[in-house]
């Protein structure tokens, strides 16, 4: 069991949510005080920092034009962390790669950063929130497609070491591929790619790489892992899906009292409450299923989406988004929602968000890892096989 | 009533083949053909209308090697020699002219006519303006008030749709974006080409077309050697929709030659 630290880098000073439309894509910049995001990213690195001596694992991730997440260049972040730290695991989940144009690029950042970091890089991949797709001009059809061949790409390039390969493909098209440094990591480093839907997940279990999903709750969460179990299975890969394959994002908070812990966790439901963005972002044509839009126009409606509106932390930890409250609270909630979904071995930890200042951010760390963590990897050894 | 399937250039394409007379192949806009509009009907009437669906709309496949609007221009072609159709009148809407566009430059020599509505595929602007709105960075309510003259009478309702219409409805736009992303609903090699498309061309303009402005549509027209413009009133971007008596009127007259 690996508990790793995630904060979005978000950027909260904002005028009244009436007052714009979307925070994402179109939010002017204007608003973006640098000094005050100089002092940010000084605080978030910092808590990144002390989750390491805390012995957690540390996580980032990436989007573009939005205050919810000011980390449009998520590896040079993970650079700075590769230096900063001694021992903690870097995941950064991920790369939107279906909206980079040169995933060979991209197989040079993760190679750099592995070898800077002595080879503690974890490589996500993602496709990428719909509201991605703006900031990229990125063609939201046929991204599936796209990012199943940049990640065939990146690997190649990661793993060929005896001068130039070719590569012509649908998507993209190399005469030269030859890449200096190579990975750290042999063959190269873990590959982790999230997903929310069961289609992509049984992709990913065929693939037999990590699967990670984010606030999917019990029932969907079960669902992406039942499938990617059986596209394990169905590639060969042994009956026995090992527990380090699966992981799970919630919010997170702990503290020693229940009051406080809730008070901290209601903080952590700005990512939830703040993320206004209008339809022509997000969900923009093609990146959903025909099928999942005629559904939409006849009025059904994001599980997530309709959770959002009434947040609360109650019904949080109720649809198993977060887990908050004493250590013993958080524990049996986690129990709760492992066993529902068949176990995972990694939780994504996303403990900062908004308001939620550093000392808090810092109690909700130290809580955990003291307290939770140290139970949890007890009750749930990584020898544990995933499923029922 | 859906058109018949015929397979051209390895797709299984949806063609509507109706009535008869001079062939006149019509090249729908974004929105898909419709065979019970009343323009299919006034155009039936007076012309054998050939009006395929490109692939990726209405009951037309869509192959993977399919990505953007020239690559339908050479389906088209091959249309035409499958139907043994040598010369042809043709009408294009939106990005249906801008297919038409395509063709005329390819094989001017089989186009007797070439009506251009409302007509997309150019970029003729400073780098730094959108030449087209960009719809899908807008709310659907702001869409229709640039498409139409009167929004609220052509509002699409999903109720009064079956699920199968609705579908069509979802699938056309995903390949609407597919088509149009990038570079932004033009080819930046077309007007450089445009030059062999001599045949007497039309451009129709509905009057309140927020999508494409008149500047544009007379910009465009000057890229053709004998082309000239025509504004349609109490309409917008689709005035075959929104004025189908006026249209067929405007376009009757042009592809008789009667029209100066």
């Amino acid at each position: 069991m690996k508990a790793w630290h995630f904060s979005e880098n978000a950027y909260p000073y904002l005028p009244p949510a009436e007052s714009y439309r979307s925070i994402r894509v179109t939010l002017p910049s204007r608003v973006y005080d640098p000094e005050k995001g100089a002092t940010l990213y000084d605080r978030f690195l910092d808590e990144w920092c002390i989750a390491e001596d805390e012995g957690l694992e540390i996580m980032l991730n990436e989007h573009h034009q939005t205050a919810t997440c000011v980390d449009p260049a998520a590896p040079l972040v993970l650079a700075a962390l590769a230096r900063m730290t001694k021992k903690a695991r870097l995941l950064i989940l991920g790369n939107p790669i279906a909206n980079r144009r040169q995933p060979v690029r991209v197989a040079e950042e993760m190679a750099l950063v592995d070898v800077l970091s002595r080879g503690r890089v974890e490589a996500g991949f993602v496709r990428g929130v719909p509201y991605e797709i703006s900031p990229a001009n990125s063609n939201p059809v046929r991204m599936n497609e796209r990012f199943a061949e940049a990640l065939e790409l990146i690997v190649k390039a990661w793993t060929h070491h005896d001068g130039p390969i070719s590569h012509e493909g649908r998507f993209f098209h190399h005469r030269s591929i030859n890449i200096w440094p190579r990975p750290y990591q042999q063959p190269h480093p873990p590959v982790w790619i999230s997903t929310t839907s069961p289609g992509g997940a049984a992709q990913v279990g065929k693939l037999g790489f990590v699967q990670a999903t984010f606030l999917t709750g019990f029932d969907a969460t079960r669902q992406i892992y039942d499938s990617y179990r059986r596209g394990w299975r169905e590639a060969g890969r042994g009956q026995d899906v090992p527990i380090d394959r699966l992981a799970y994002a919630a919010l997170v908070y702990t503290a020693k009292s229940e009051s406080e812990a809730h008070a901290g966790a209601d903080k952590l439901l700005w990512y939830v409450r703040a993320n206004k963005v209008p339809s022509e972002f997000s969900n923009p044509p093609g990146y959903v299923p025909v099928a999942a839009n005629v559904k939409m126009m006849r009025g059904a409606e994001h599980p997530l989406s309709a959770f959002a509106r009434g947040a609360t932390v109650e019904s949080a930890i109720a649809g198993g988004f977060m887990f908050a409250g004493t250590p013993d609270q958080v524990l049996a909630q986690i129990k709760k929602h492992y066993q529902h979904v068949g176990g995972w071995g990694h939780l994504l930890i996303m403990g900062q968000a908004g308001f939620l200042e550093h000392e808090e951010t810092v109690v909700g760390i130290r809580t955990f890892a003291r307290e939770v963590y140290p139970r949890l990897k007890q009750m749930y050894p990584d020898s544990t096989v995933s499923g029922f | 009533m859906p058109g018949q399937i015929r397979r051209i250039a390895g797709i299984d394409l949806e063609v509507h083949d109706a009535g008869q007379g001079a062939p006149l192949l019509f090249l729908h806009s974004a929105q898909g053909f419709d065979e019970r509009q009343e323009i299919a009907g006034l155009l039936a009437a007076r012309y054998r209308l050939i009006a395929p669906s490109h692939p990726g709309f209405g009951k037309s496949a869509l192959p993977d090697w399919l990505d953007n609007v020239d690559d339908i221009a050479h389906v088209y072609l091959e249309l035409l020699d499958r139907l043994e159709l040598s010369q042809v009148a043709v009408v294009g809407c939106s990005i249906g002219a801008w297919i038409a566009a395509e063709m005329a430059t390819k094989a001017p020599e089989r186009i007797t006519r070439l009506a251009m509505v409302g007509a997309v595929g150019v970029k003729l602007g400073p780098v730094d303006r959108l030449d087209i709105p960009d719809i899908f960075a807008m709310p659907q309510e702001s869409v229709e008030r640039l498409m139409y003259h009167d929004p609220a009478r052509m509002k699409l309702d999903p109720a009064t749709l079956t699920d199968d219409e609705l579908g069509v409805h979802v699938r056309n736009r995903e390949t609407l974006a597919l088509l149009t992303w990038e570079p932004w609903m033009h080819n930046p090699k077309l007007k450089h080409r445009l030059q062999r498309a001599a045949m007497p061309a039309l451009f129709l303009r509905g009057e309140s077309d927020g999508l494409v402005s008149g500047q544009y549509m007379e910009g465009y027209a000057k890229l053709l050697p004998h082309a000239r413009c025509v504004t349609i009133p109490g309409a917008g971007h689709a005035p075959h929709i929104e004025q189908p008596q006026a249209f067929a009127d405007v376009l009757t007259r042009f592809l008789a030659g009667t029209d100066r």
